[in-house]
């Protein structure tokens, strides 16, 4: 009969040479199976004196671990070799790019009035809306621009054959919105308007947002402090320079153009700004009594100022747009750039 | 407007250069829109005499000519140009003149030694004819500088008025207006009457007295009409943008830019038995002056003879009245014209005249008078003649009521107090007259301004003059309330971002669009046209989003894109009470971009429809439908509460070659509106027990709609199932010809307790038996 030593060399060996789980299992049963070498040996211990099997018993046991143990050295191994084989076959090359969908994105003029929304809405503004085909009422009459008035001749109109026009302006927002609602209010009103008028610098159709605040006590002072404040927040510029200029709407009085310093040159005077260092941003103004005449709201009572700016100048200034006309050609390769 | 900077400083001189006072103007809301030198920066140029011109030694084409250039003995200059000849007087560039691009030095030409040169316009970078040297009047003096003699160190100004301010349109009115912002002292032109030294009067007859309140006419006889213009005013007339032409016109001209009143010479010997001011009748015609002929309608105010119309009041004159070289006798014409009888006229005509901008926006009708003689004046000093008496015919004349204006009102509207006695200044140097009763001015407006009427006119006029730039900008005070945020409105931008974030980029196409295109998609679209299109393919107003996007489509594939996905919020336009904001977008090309690992595959009906499930967050209802732009078999109606909201389907194969696209985008169009709102998310608690699934495959007529089987399932379903949807559709082997196989997922989950195995095939049961019932469907073997 073989000493336990001796088994447990052959079993060390036999372990040793295993490629497989499977093959180890196969050994694993060879020694410490029903029928195993040690399994043989513990069994014949029954025929020992009691003296010799104690010592005899403990020998086997001592073998029994040594096995074992070498049994589960071996699997970890090659679980470990197994894993380590089936992530080297998994591995991926993370440098070829994702797949899905694509992403779409805003056009540049959503873009900026979104953002021109979010400014005002800040301080309590919210957006009305009104229709693009209008009356002739709404868009001049209330407006304190009767017919025949020259200043008819500056909006160049698109009339409808049925008689009503394209509006020219989102200015007709207001009177809408102030005969259904009374003051103090608060509004900007985005849109659509149109001009009969088509070369470099200008499209029939462009966008306006109109803005309107009526309360007891909002005076020219504040309407400045609205506008520098919108212009600096939305160029993100605390130093932008502003100046206001008196001007001419019929719909409002004291009338006033915007002017902010040249976003492109810093003021130093350059192509976009005509080399005169500002820009001409917006028009404004105290609501024109007459205006406020026709929705029956009391001008003793109640001041208010309006303004009105244009979109596509402000996306051009903030996104370096060099051609109005590009907004309306829809060149995928002009969109994706303001994804 | 353009004017001349000196001239305007004749007037009135502030102690500013031309940009400061250019701001000036600017801030005070007379915005100048450029500055323009006379003449181009060159110096040490004179008034020359050649007093001979000899053909040089030693070449063809150059004269050696002795020059007079003032001083005590001649210099020698050799010139190239054609028409050097003796006697002649022409501008000389001494040595050491800078010229546009060149500097003069003593130089030997072809072995003589020139001391300057003599110049044509081009190379003083002057206007005019530069085929050779500039010639000189007579009387020009020689050995003068050529810049201070011909006074070139001036800026033309152009200015951008705004339509309130007439009273700016002449350099008397921009001098008082200066004056006033400057509080620089204003020396207006001193106007004298002139005495008639005859006593021939036109009998003057106004019939439409409330058009034209005031008519002045005045004979001068015997004027000789070829006099030289003075060369002072032709400069004017010329740095104004009018070209002079001659001596009675430009006088009448020159009396418009000074003192903004339009004038007119009639040739008298043209005017037949008197003046009548009248309105034009019915089918009379005239010929104007610029050889159109307008058709006059019986609201145009015209000056006639008796026989037919001379001139169309304000606008223009006729032709056949016009004064011509050889007229002697000449009527001139002052009159106040009421705006809104001339307003419009001219431009329905196609016409805008110096005169009927003057007119539609309000001329001084106190100074009409003195314009009369101010022109008489002129004209007899440069053409002679005798004039007669002035004829004046005068109805109601505007009014100039006193306006309140109330000190704390205007502090209100300004957020400032501003000082009353600077107010009251500033008012009065503007020409109105003020008197301060208690907390008020009571100031009443000159007759030349035409925009103060109310109490904010002279707000702003007060704030004008303290300057807007001084006025403090504060941020507002108000209430901070919060405002409504309603959690079931879907705003737009939300409706932007879902789209984009489908892989769509956003366009904004013209409402309007060509009709052939609109009525190509739809033969029944009657869209609205314009009156006044700038081009046929912008000439009626969208029914649909889709021609725009189709056109964007087409554009894009024309630039190399292949795939395509692009949509559009905007509205249509069916009349002025419905503008119906839609939602509308193309898919063309492969449904995800070209990538490694993923077959590539077109965009079909199917895609479109889940992107749209996706937009709303939910299963849509989808029926079979059709649509004149879309594939018939490919065209679903969208259904919401059994209402249609909106189209989806493959562009009709008939269009897609229309448009000459390679191959049928997907387009859909939705109400907006049915986006707008969604209801308030409501947690309804979770099942604790478990649920079960199973899957059954119907076999059916392959053209039974799968939507109505599900119908015809949930009708039948028992309240414990959860889902019942459709996850596979096989047509093909194993299934027989003209039948296909649907494979349903039913889920069941009861909120209470275990399902047992027996109410689970009853509730089974319950479905085969409805799809059998309804859908004549089986379940597959």
């Amino acid at each position: 009969m073989r000493t336990p030593n001796e088994i447990v060399a052959d079993a060390l060996a036999a372990i040793h040479g295993c490629a497989d789980l499977q093959a180890l299992e196969q050994v694993k049963a060879g020694y410490l199976g029903k029928s195993g070498q040690l399994t043989d040996l513990l069994k014949s211990l029954g025929g020992m004196p009691a003296e010799d099997r104690k010592i005899a018993g403990a020998r086997i046991n001592e073998a029994k671990q040594a096995v074992e143990a070498a049994l589960k050295d071996k699997r970890e191994a090659l679980q470990q070799a197994e894993l380590d084989r089936q992530l080297a076959a998994e591995t991926l090359d993370v440098t070829l790019p994702g797949r899905g969908l694509g992403r779409g994105g805003l056009h540049p003029v959503s873009k900026t009035l979104s953002r021109i929304q979010a400014l005002f809405h800040s301080i309590g503004f919210e957006v009305a809306t009104g229709p693009e085909i209008e009356t002739d009422f709404f868009n001049f009459t209330a407006l304190n621009i009767p017919e025949d008035h020259p200043a008819r001749a500056m909006h160049d109109t698109f009339y409808l054959q049925s008689g009503e026009l394209l509006r020219t302006h989102t200015s007709p927002v207001q009177v809408r919105y102030m005969q259904k609602h009374q003051p103090p209010l608060r509004i900007i009103a985005p849109g659509r308007v149109y001009r009969c008028d088509s070369d470099v610098t200008h499209t029939p159709m462009f966008h306006q947002v109109e803005g309107l605040w009526v309360d007891e006590n909002v005076s020219f002072a504040d309407l400045k402090g609205v506008l520098a404040d919108f212009m600096r927040n939305f160029f993100e510029r605390d130093d932008l320079p502003v100046r206001f200029r008196p001007s001419f709407f019929p719909f409002t009085e004291p009338s006033a153009e915007m002017d902010i310093g040249c976003v492109i040159c810093g003021g130093e005077g350059c192509r976009v700004c005509s080399h005169t260092g500002w820009l001409e941003v917006l028009g404004c103004g105290m609501v024109h009594p007459n205006v406020f005449k026709h929705v029956n709201i009391d001008t003793e009572r109640y001041i208010g100022f309006a303004f009105g700016l244009g979109v596509e100048r402000l996306a051009m200034l903030r996104y370096g747009v060099d051609d109005l006309r590009l907004f309306f050609e829809n060149d995928l390769r002009f969109l994706k750039q303001f994804q | 407007m353009q004017f001349s900077e000196a001239w305007l400083r004749t007037l009135v001189n502030p102690a500013l250069d031309t940009r400061a006072l250019a701001h000036a103007l600017t801030m005070a809301g007379l915005e100048v829109e450029a500055l323009e030198p006379a003449a181009p920066a060159f110096s040490h140029v004179v008034v020359a005499e050649i007093l001979s011109a000899e053909k040089h030694p030693d070449a063809d084409r150059l004269r050696v000519c002795q020059v007079d250039v003032g001083e005590s003995s001649p210099v020698t200059i050799v010139c190239g140009a054609p028409n050097a000849a003796a006697g002649l007087k022409v501008p000389c560039a001494r040595p050491g003149a800078k010229l546009p691009g060149i500097e003069i030095k003593v130089a030997k030409v072809r072995g003589v030694e020139s001391f300057g040169m003599l110049c044509s316009t081009k190379e003083l970078g002057l206007p005019g004819d530069a085929t050779g040297l500039m010639l000189l009047p007579d009387d020009a003096p020689v050995g003068e500088d050529f810049r201070a003699w011909l006074n070139l160190d001036d800026t033309l100004v152009t200015l951008k008025l705004t339509p309130n301010r007439a009273d700016c349109l002449s350099i008397a009115g921009l001098a008082r207006e200066v004056g006033a912002v400057t509080g620089a002292e204003v020396r207006l032109p001193q106007i004298e009457a002139v005495a008639p030294t005859i006593q021939d009067a036109v009998r003057v007859q106004v019939d439409a007295i409330e058009a034209c309140p005031r008519y002045l006419a005045r004979t001068v006889r015997g004027i000789d009409a070829q006099a030289p213009t003075p060369r002072w005013m032709a400069e004017r007339l010329e740095r104004s943008g009018i070209r002079p032409l001659l001596a009675p016109v430009d006088i009448t001209n020159y009396v418009l830019l000074e003192l903004g009143q339009p004038m007119h010479a009639f040739a008298l010997s043209r005017v037949q038995g008197g003046i009548q001011v009248r309105m034009a009748r019915a089918g009379e015609k005239l010929e104007l002056l610029n050889g159109q002929t307008a058709e006059l309608a019986p609201d145009m105010l015209v000056i006639a003879d008796a026989n037919c119309p001379l001139a169309l009041a304000g606008i223009m004159g006729g032709q056949a009245s016009s004064v011509e070289k050889f007229t002697v006798d000449v009527l001139l014409e002052a009159a106040f014209f009421a705006p809104a009888a001339i307003a419009g006229r001219a431009r329905r005509l196609g016409l805008s005249t110096d005169s009927s901008h003057r007119f539609e926006r309000g001329v001084d009708f106190a100074a009409v008078r003195q314009a009369m003689e101010r022109a008489t004046r002129l004209l007899i000093d440069i053409c002679g003649g005798q004039p007669g008496p002035v004829v004046e015919a005068t109805g109601e004349l505007p009014r100039r009521d006193p306006i309140v204006l109330r000190l704390p009102r205007l502090a209100r509207v300004a957020g400032v107090a501003l000082d009353p006695d600077a107010v009251a200044c500033g008012l009065r140097a503007l020409g109105a007259t003020v008197e301060r009763r208690d907390d008020s001015l009571v100031v009443t407006p000159p007759t030349f301004r035409f925009d103060l009427a109310i109490e904010e006119d002279l707000i702003e006029e007060a704030v004008r003059l303290y300057g807007y730039d001084a006025i403090p900008a504060q941020p507002p005070a108000a209430p901070s309330r919060m405002l409504p945020q309603d959690e079931t409105r879907v705003h737009d931008d939300a409706l932007r971002a879902s789209m984009v974030g489908l892989d769509y980029q956003e366009v904004i196409t013209y409402s309007f669009i060509d009709p052939a295109w609109e009525t190509a998609l739809d033969p029944a679209a009657s869209p609205l046209p314009l009156a006044n299109p700038l081009a046929s393919q912008l000439s009626a107003m969208r029914t649909t989003l889709w021609g725009g996007l189709l056109e964007t489509l087409r554009h894009n594939l024309n630039r190399q894109q292949e795939r395509v996905r692009i949509f559009e919020l905007g509205r249509a336009y069916v009349s002025l009470a419905d503008q119906p904001m839609k939602l509308a977008g193309v898919a063309y090309g492969n449904v995800v971009p070209e990538q490694w690992g993923a077959l590539a595959r077109r965009v079909d009906f199917h895609d479109l429809k889940g992107d749209l499930e996706r937009l709303f967050g939910q299963a849509l209802e989808v029926r079979a439908a059709t649509h004149p732009a879309l594939h018939p078999g490919q065209c679903g109606e969208i259904l919401i509460d059994d209402r249609v909201v909106g189209r989806l389907g493959a562009l009709h194969p008939r269009l897609v070659q229309a448009f000459d696209l390679p191959a049928a985008p997907m387009l859909f169009e939705l109400d907006a509106r049915a986006l707008m709102w969604r209801s308030l998310p409501r947690h309804a608690g979770l099942s604790r027990f478990p649920q079960v699934r199973r899957d059954l495959a119907f076999v059916l007529d392959i053209r039974y709609p799968a939507g109505e089987l599900i119908a015809a399932l949930r009708e039948a379903a028992a309240p414990a199932i959860r889902e019942i949807a459709v996850f596979d559709d096989y047509r093909g082997k194993g299934v027989p010809e003209s039948q296909k196989s649907l494979a349903i997922r039913v889920v069941m989950q009861d909120t209470q307790r275990t399902l047992t195995d027996q109410e689970v095939e009853d509730a089974v049961h319950k479905l085969v038996e409805a799809a059998k019932r309804h859908c004549q469907a089986s379940l597959r073997a």
